[in-house]
């Protein structure tokens, strides 16, 4: 679709907000409605527009399917670890009081860590979802399906 | 008046719900089925979220001026909710494509046909 | 007046639905799936739920509507329309309907202050969240700090879901079949 001007133009001035809107969101996320899903969400559907408009292969030197595996696994096993730093410290599974010197800062940083993980966890699975879709439709259109789903169709449309 | 008001509220939810459960009961599209679980999801999220509302509240973030907010807890219950229905409903989306490669087709009565002995219940 | 906007979504929400479930066209119902969830957003932001208003937009509307349109690229775009009516599922749903609608009555009233569910844990979250955790927005500290395992869990959820949609649609998934009768016919 990047031969269409009006779409290039402003996929090129959206895309950018997009993004720091979601790190906007994921950061706020203590100070107004927000925290890890919804930012995911929005950085996700970032990159699916960016691939919507350049193609997937763009997309994927953007941001490498190796890098899409690593950062899904990677945000849960941040959680994990914070987690288990609670108990490396002295306190239960998941206590953030003991992860600083204040109790409130403490939670502070335990909930914007847990957020984070959080966030990169759905990003990185939003962006799979989409990367799933698109290669098996890729490789179905290299078989003779491409015909037989234009023929289904036109059935139905007499 | 806030009788009306909460009677319409949950006879409103409750169509929902029956409107989304007759879709996933009565087409035989695989994908029209998907979609008739989500308008039910969404629907009793709704209720729980209409549960949690207090008149005359606020949203429950704290800050001046505010003396009264809305339960914050159906609100927590409800963003797992809507995240996990995504995630099941991607599921069934990427199962929906593989039985299409499989079978040729995503409807109920022509799938039954194309898989005879597992119709039956064998 | 709010009850008006109120009641005015909740109709919209209806007939959307309805045609939701009425057309043949997936791609016009998928396309109405997403103005069903952009109005229950909005349904959502009139009853204080802002973070869940958030969600369900971006969701619901955008992650929801993306992957059926993805998924309707690779299965048909029409849906065989059922041959004449169907009586047992209409009596089945009118009768659940029904039942719910006299369950209902029992209900509390919408929006008492009173209500049993804001009286028993809500007003402790509600005063000491602050002095406990130093985070103003109740949703994301009792998600993130109060509840925290349960945030773990959807996380976990949320990349099984990943790694399932992988195992399904990843470029060698159903290809299998082949190696597998190689291996065998080598072992012979």
């Amino acid at each position: 679709m990047s031969d269409h001007a009006i779409l290039r133009v402003v996929a090129r001035l959206v895309i950018p907000l997009f993004m720091l809107f979601g790190l906007y969101v994921q950061f706020h996320g203590e100070y107004s409605p927000g925290g890890g899903f919804q930012a995911g969400v929005l950085f996700g559907a970032a990159w699916i527009l960016f691939v919507l408009i350049y193609g997937l292969d763009t997309g994927l030197r953007v941001i490498p399917e190796a890098l899409i595996y690593n950062l899904a696994c990677l945000g849960v096993l941040l959680y994990c670890l914070i987690g288990v730093l609670g108990v490396a410290l002295g306190g239960h599974f998941l206590n953030f009081d003991v992860l600083w010197t204040t109790p409130k800062a403490a939670q502070q940083a335990g909930i914007i860590l847990v957020e984070l993980g959080v966030g990169v966890t759905v990003a990185a699975v939003v962006m799979l979802f989409f990367t799933c879709f698109v290669r098996r439709r890729a490789l179905n259109k290299t078989g003779a399906d491409t015909d037989q789903w234009r023929e289904d169709n036109h059935d139905h449309d007499s | 008046m806030t009788t009306i008001l909460s009677l319409f509220n949950y006879w409103a939810v409750i169509a929902l719900m029956m409107v989304g459960y007759y879709c996933l009961i009565a087409h035989g599209n695989m994908i029209k089925k998907i979609m008739g679980l989500g308008i039910f999801q969404t629907s009793v999220f709704i209720m729980f979220i209409s549960a949690g509302k207090v008149l005359g509240g606020s949203t429950p973030i704290l800050r001046e001026g505010v003396t009264e907010y809305s339960n914050p807890l159906p609100h927590v219950l409800i963003l797992t909710a809507i995240v996990v229905g995504i995630a099941t409903t991607a599921v069934a989306l990427a199962l929906a494509v593989r039985i299409q490669e499989a079978f040729g087709t995503i409807e109920d009565d022509q799938l039954s046909e194309a898989d005879p002995e597992d119709a039956a219940g064998q | 007046m709010i009850y008006l906007i109120d009641i005015t979504l909740l109709v919209f929400l209806i007939v959307v639905a309805y045609a939701v479930v009425r057309v043949t066209d997936l791609f016009e119902a998928a396309m109405l799936f997403a103005i069903y969830s952009l109005l229950s957003a909005g349904l959502f932001a009139m009853l204080d739920a802002g973070d869940v208003a958030l969600t369900e937009a971006a969701v619901g509307a955008g992650i929801g509507t993306i992957l059926m349109l993805a998924a309707l690229a690779l299965t048909h775009r029409y849906e065989r329309p059922a041959p004449g009516r169907n009586p047992t599922a209409l009596a089945i749903v009118i009768v659940t309907g029904l039942g719910l609608g006299y369950a209902s009555l029992d209900l509390p009233e919408f929006g008492a202050a009173d209500n049993p569910v804001h009286t028993h844990v809500a007003p402790y979250y509600i005063q000491q969240t602050y002095d406990d955790t130093g985070v103003s927005n109740l949703v994301a500290a009792i998600l993130a700090s109060y509840r925290s395992i349960d945030t773990l869990g959807e996380a976990v959820v949320i990349l099984t879901a990943g790694i399932i949609v992988f195992a399904l649609l990843a470029p060698g998934a159903g290809r299998g079949k082949r190696t597998s009768t190689t291996r065998s016919e080598e072992a012979e």
